[in-house]
């Protein structure tokens, strides 16, 4: 996107009423690595694409518990994700210590999105490069917004942002109608399908994808790596460009090493009913 | 002309006694769940004890509003540290957390008494006790309140304390096991309610130790 003359700064605006800077933003949430939430009538879940830098360096944390109730996953520049997320926890601790209850859900986006909408109207600053999944429970039910670098949120069944999102997104939108009722087990499955669509190729294992979880009577926490690795053997989900090489493996194997060539997803066992024959 | 003085005060006592006993693996805290005002009694089941960490529990007699502000105000500081360490506050940690937060209120204090108990890292139980502007003590055993000019120089007969000021310093926990600390903090809440009108109803012992939290009650006299 090309340089304009409208672009200089968020408080211009362009001959056809776009606030080029709030768009540039955007741009930088779908650089990021890819982050996927879904959610049924009782829990929500949130999945993300961990990219090291190089080999000896640590994952970017992009998973950030909130409260109890809430946890957010984030895409773009993880910098200002961690700064958003600093200001949700802080407004959660002080509006339980003012009225001993957990701040519902759809206020604390709301506060988010004018926060950043703030940053759209001021010269002096520029908007956050961040877009967020927030993943909650409230008395109201399970809930999964997406808060954007523009001011603006959206409540979702699911969704995925951040880079090679797309193909998770076609995954979860031929799968949706069936999230509500969801088990919580099917819906963590459905997460890691949805992950492993986004890595394109890429081996999925508990190395490069994390996963949290919020439901009823379930305070929001990041799964540990052995438990995603042996969600993800359990699923069998494997590398779908793996040809079927070696004896296919029928059975769903506990202990079956992920890179196992299991043909492609309609050989193998899996519990679902294996979704990805593009 | 003599200088009129308030007739009205921010502050009232609501009573009570806490007692807090270190041992080498473990800390009991208690302290009587009578709320009073004036010669009155308010409620005869009122907790005066507040787990503020996994391994800090505080203990406080007083003005009970103050005390109910001092409990959140350490609750979200303890969220906070969480957030910002991904683990829970040390014992010796909510100690020095405490005594500021008492002294920033120095010229209007919170008028709570306080002990606080748990495990320090090590797993040995620590007690701290304050004063109500945050002048704080590592012990081996403390009480506070309405009934602590009974109940202290008992504790001192029956756990005598190493002096603090031995060099080498001496550990001042107590070689007494947890059930025999246990039974002596209900001896000693069951003298206090004799003497002290402010003290009775029931005592509620919370014990912290390597396997987790325990509570127990004891009935006291309700007179």
């Amino acid at each position: 996107m090309f340089r304009n003359q409208y672009d200089t700064d968020v408080t211009t605006w362009s001959p056809a009423g776009r606030l080029f800077q709030v768009e540039y933003a955007m741009e930088a949430v779908k650089q990021g690595s890819a982050a996927i939430g879904l959610r049924s009538k009782t829990h929500v879940v949130l999945a993300c694409v961990n990219k090291a830098n190089s080999e000896l360096s640590s994952h970017q944390k992009k998973i950030f518990k909130v409260d109890n109730h809430i946890g957010v996953a984030i895409a773009g520049l993880t910098a200002d994700g961690r700064v958003l997320s600093r200001y949700m926890r802080s407004e959660c601790i002080n509006y339980n210590y003012t009225y001993e209850s957990p701040l519902p859900v759809g206020r604390l986006v709301v506060q988010l999105a004018d926060k950043a909408q703030v940053c759209t109207q001021r010269s002096w600053k520029r908007p956050y490069g961040v877009g967020l999944l927030v993943a909650g429970l409230d008395e109201s039910g399970a809930h999964l917004y997406y808060n954007c670098p523009s001011g603006n949120y959206f409540e979702y069944q699911a969704f995925a942002i951040g880079s090679r999102s797309q193909a998770a997104k076609t995954y979860l939108e031929r799968r949706f109608d069936n999230f509500m009722g969801s088990s919580r087990e099917d819906l963590i499955k459905d997460a890691l399908i949805a992950t492993r669509e986004s890595l394109q190729g890429e081996k999925l294992s508990s190395s490069v994808c994390t996963i949290a979880v919020v439901g009823v009577g379930e305070p929001f926490h990041i799964l540990d790596q052995e438990t995603v690795q042996q969600l993800i053997n359990t699923f069998e989900i494997v590398r779908e460009e793996e040809p079927p090489a070696e004896e296919p493996q029928p059975a769903p194997e506990q202990d079956a090493p992920t890179d196992q060539a299991s043909g492609s997803g309609a050989a193998a066992g899996d519990q679902g009913g294996s979704p990805m024959e593009i | 002309m003599t200088k009129q003085h308030a007739n009205w005060s921010p502050y009232d006592n609501n009573g009570g006694s806490c007692v807090a006993i270190a041992g080498a693996d473990y800390c009991v805290i208690a302290a009587d769940t009578r709320m009073s005002t004036g010669y009155n009694i308010l409620t005869r089941d009122y907790s005066k004890i507040s787990q503020l960490a996994d391994k800090s529990v505080m203990a406080s007699s007083g003005f009970q509003a103050d005390v109910k502000a001092l409990q959140k105000v350490l609750s979200a500081r303890h969220l906070i540290y969480q957030h910002q360490h991904n683990k829970q506050m040390s014992c010796p940690a909510m100690a020095q957390l405490l005594s500021n937060t008492l002294y920033y209120k120095r010229f209007f204090p919170y008028y709570a008494f306080n002990v606080l108990g748990g495990l320090d890292s090590e797993g040995k139980g620590c007690v701290f006790t304050y004063d109500a502007v945050g002048s704080y003590e590592r012990v081996g055993y403390s009480s506070q309140g309405s009934g602590s000019t009974l109940i202290m120089p008992f504790l001192d007969n029956q756990l005598k304390s190493p002096s603090p000021l031995l060099l080498p310093a001496k550990d001042a926990v107590t070689p007494l096991s947890e059930a025999e600390a246990v039974d002596l903090v209900k001896t000693v809440f069951a003298s206090a309610t004799e003497r002290d009108i402010y003290t009775g109803d029931k005592v509620e012992i919370v014990i912290l130790n390597a396997s987790g939290i325990r509570r127990e009650y004891m009935d006291l006299r309700k007179d």
